[in-house]
């Protein structure tokens, strides 16, 4: 179970060459999107631990999902279990941050949230995937409410500033005329002839067909104004009631040279990959409600602001030291049978702690990504009322890269909130090294650009930059399929009495999933150690 | 400060430079600031300040002091590793540990002037000069 016969996960180079991708509008998701994988989660139901522990104890570090999956299970079979974790909350990147909330990010800036009750933002995950069996089935059992979430709006927009004289396009239009103009096109040709050599004569009858169902072509199998296209890109003006009923088609279809020439057509796939295909989800009143969920079953065993310092092995036993996160002092030392650290590697880099060399290596090989999520309050919800956007994405080239609009509460009267920036790469690193006032402020310019009303209705903003996170230094480990051939399998070993779990342990990185199965992995082989 | 056990990842970036360096950088001037926001995969900043700001101080701090969390950021400030201009070059070239290598993303010219930059600022006084030729020499073959 601890090698998953999968794919390696892509490299750098790829993972780069998609975060710059020009249209720049895909580079957020695809960049998250990247650093997992297309498998499905090896989940096979709640796990199953049998054999008597006989007292044995784990010291689990770091209270995120991968420790309180580990937390929960190993009690349940017997294990006395004790958490160490540095903050004053449990969940770890599992968080969600509402109106009163307020963060410390290092370098001291602390940032008050100001939304209004019942509004929140989750400056982490956010988005569950249906295939992500592990966490989903922890929902499940903890009675945590989901609803969905919307990847794909065909009412939000699209935006180059180097295209359509910098004006957002719908994605209805650009997704439309992008595919009904390939289709044309490959009709064309087949019917000329040029594909004879590559396709026989009944394919090409079947794939005429197809194409005009695809493409939504007309009956000359042209991508025309008329009612096939309107169907699919919107009409001019809309089929109505009563006299004034009658519907006018669309004339407008975008050109195929400058759509090309857009990029936008890299803006419409999001939801094609494997971890955005519909259906996703989200807990219902923000992420942290799976996090609550955990911390429900284990709060009792965790001891907070504990940092801890030093992880000693000694034959039969692990020492750690910690010392009290806000006010110091003197280290404290917590011994236990095994250790279970879910501390992410950028910090776990720079603890002593004795384990072979491999291992060291291991932790010291994995770099964290820099991301950037910023949280807007408006007045009013004007992408609803004025736009007609509910939920889903807009994506653009400006550096705030997308508009995520909440998949909640529509129609609500008075405020809301709404995603205005999530950056990977070079952005994410500009807008880290900005005060947190100067990032939400820039993603409100930046953001005017593509809705105006954002000069008016703009009320207040966070900002969360992911190497600011003091517990974290970073937002996910990036591995590359080097990193893992000469890494992987030397951090998932046991080291004496010592083991990993988290995200950067499992081939789902940046995904909840990662740190749940990791988690399951590790107590499995843990737990067979132990009763060996 | 531990001197690097494993300089992390050294051997394993040559795959990844070549496609990336060629990418021209572009840049996206603020609105209100007319600071440079990147848009492509490299950063566009080209002096050594602008670099710094750009990227270096998100970890290291405008002041360059570090700072300490769970874990911590080093302070470049007054910092006697950066004597061997080397070092800071090869750490911002290959990553050590939680930071990232930047070689992909930026140029052989960019990294010296950025390097100049921390090893003159923040009480920091070396007088010798990073060459762009001499960090090229230090990214993996
Ligand atoms: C911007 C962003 C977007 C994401 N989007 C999604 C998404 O849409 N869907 C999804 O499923 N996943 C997403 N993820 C990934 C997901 O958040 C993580 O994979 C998962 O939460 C990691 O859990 P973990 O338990 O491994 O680590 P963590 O949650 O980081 O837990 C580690 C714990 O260790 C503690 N700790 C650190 N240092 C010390 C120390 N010295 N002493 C004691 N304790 C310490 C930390 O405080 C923390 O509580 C996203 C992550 C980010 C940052
Ligand atoms: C993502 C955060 C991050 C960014 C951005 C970053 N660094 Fe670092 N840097 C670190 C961390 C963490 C360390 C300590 C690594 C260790 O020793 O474990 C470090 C260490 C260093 C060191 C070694 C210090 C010493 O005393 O040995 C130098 C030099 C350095 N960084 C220079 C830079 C420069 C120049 C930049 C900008 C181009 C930069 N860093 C950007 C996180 C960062």
């Amino acid at each position: 179970m601890s090698t998953p016969a999968t794919p390696a996960s892509m490299t750098r180079r790829e993972l780069l060459t998609l975060i710059g991708s020009v249209a720049g509008s895909s580079a957020s998701y695809t960049a998250m999107a990247g650093m997992g994988l297309t498998t499905p989660s090896n989940y096979t139901g709640p796990i199953k631990l049998e054999g008597d522990p006989k007292g044995a104890s784990v010291l689990i570090l770091g209270a995120g999902l991968a420790g309180m999956v580990a937390a929960y299970e190993l009690r349940k079979v017997g294990y006395k279990v004790r958490v160490l974790e540095y903050n004053t909350r449990a969940g770890g990147r599992n968080w969600t941050l509402r109106g009163g909330d307020s963060y410390t990010e290092l370098g001291g800036i602390t940032q008050t949230c100001g939304f209004d009750k019942g509004l929140y933002i989750n400056p982490g995950p956010w988005r569950i995937p249906h295939h992500h069996h592990g966490v989903l089935d922890y929902c499940r059992r903890f009675g945590v409410a989901l609803e969905p979430y919307v990847q794909v709006n065909y009412n939000a927009l699209v935006h180059s500033t180097k295209a359509f004289g910098g004006k957002p396009q719908r994605f209805r239009e650009i997704q439309s005329d992008y595919q009904g103009q390939i289709a044309e096109l490959l009709a064309k040709a087949t019917q000329q002839h040029k594909l004879d050599e590559l396709v026989t004569k009944e394919d090409q009858e079947m794939l005429l067909e197809s194409l005009k169902d695809w493409g939504a072509l007309d009956e000359h199998h042209a991508y025309a104004p008329g009612r096939e296209s309107s169907e699919r890109r919107g009409y001019e003006k809309l089929p109505g009631g009563g006299v004034s009923a009658v519907p006018v088609f669309s004339k407008n279809i975008i050109p195929f040279s400058p759509l090309l020439h857009s990029q936008l057509w890299g803006a419409i796939g999001a939801g094609q990959n494997f971890e955005m295909q519909t259906m996703l989800f989200q807990p219902v009143g923000g992420m942290d409600k799976i996090g609550d969920a955990f911390k429900r079953q284990v709060n009792d065993l965790i001891q907070y602001n504990a940092k801890v310092t030093r992880i000693q092995q000694a034959p039969g036993k692990v020492t750690v030291s910690y010392v009290d996160a806000v006010k110091g002092g003197a280290p404290r030392t917590a011994t236990a049978d095994w250790c279970l650290c879910t501390i992410p590697l950028s910090v776990l880099s720079q603890i002593e702690i004795d384990v072979g060399d491999d291992m060291q290596a291991a932790i010291n090989a994995v770099p964290y990504a820099a991301s950037t999520k910023v949280g807007l309050q408006f007045k009013r919800r004007f992408w609803e009322e004025d736009e007609h956007i509910y939920g889903g994405i807009t994506y653009t080239d400006l550096p705030i890269r997308v508009i995520a609009y909440p998949n909640n509460g529509y129609h609500s009267a008075g405020k809301g909130v709404l995603l205005g920036g999530y950056m990977f790469g070079p952005n994410a690193y500009e807008f880290t090294s900005l005060p947190p006032a100067e990032r939400v402020r820039r993603a409100v310019e930046y953001g005017a650009q593509i809705h105006p009303q954002y000069k008016t209705e703009f009320d207040n903003g966070i900002a969360v930059a992911w190497h600011r996170v003091p517990w974290t230094l970073g937002c996910l480990g990036v591995w590359t399929d080097e990193r893992r051939a000469e890494h992987y399998q030397n951090l998932c070993q046991i080291d004496g009495r010592f083991l990993v779990a988290g995200e950067h342990a499992s081939y789902i990185p940046g995904w909840q999933e990662g740190a749940v199965l990791s988690s399951l992995d590790a107590i499995t082989r843990l737990h067979q150690r132990v009763v060996a | 400060m531990k001197k690097p056990k494993n300089p992390a990842g050294l051997r394993f970036l040559c795959v990844l430079t070549a496609a990336l360096v060629t990418t021209t950088a572009q840049a996206q001037s603020d609105l209100s600031s007319g600071a440079v926001f990147s848009t492509g995969p490299s950063f566009a900043q080209r002096d050594g300040r602008a670099l710094y700001e750009a990227i270096c101080q998100g970890c290291h701090m405008p002041d360059a002091k570090g700072a300490v969390g769970a874990g911590r950021y080093p302070a470049l400030a007054g910092n006697a590793n950066l004597a061997a201009a080397r070092y800071p070059a090869t750490v911002v070239v290959n990553g050590l540990r939680a930071m990232p290598a930047f070689g992909d993303q930026l140029d052989d010219q960019q990294i010296a002037e950025v390097v100049n930059y921390v090893r003159s600022h923040f009480g920091n006084d070396f007088k010798d000069l990073l060459d762009a030729g001499t960090v090229k020499s230090l990214r993996p073959k």
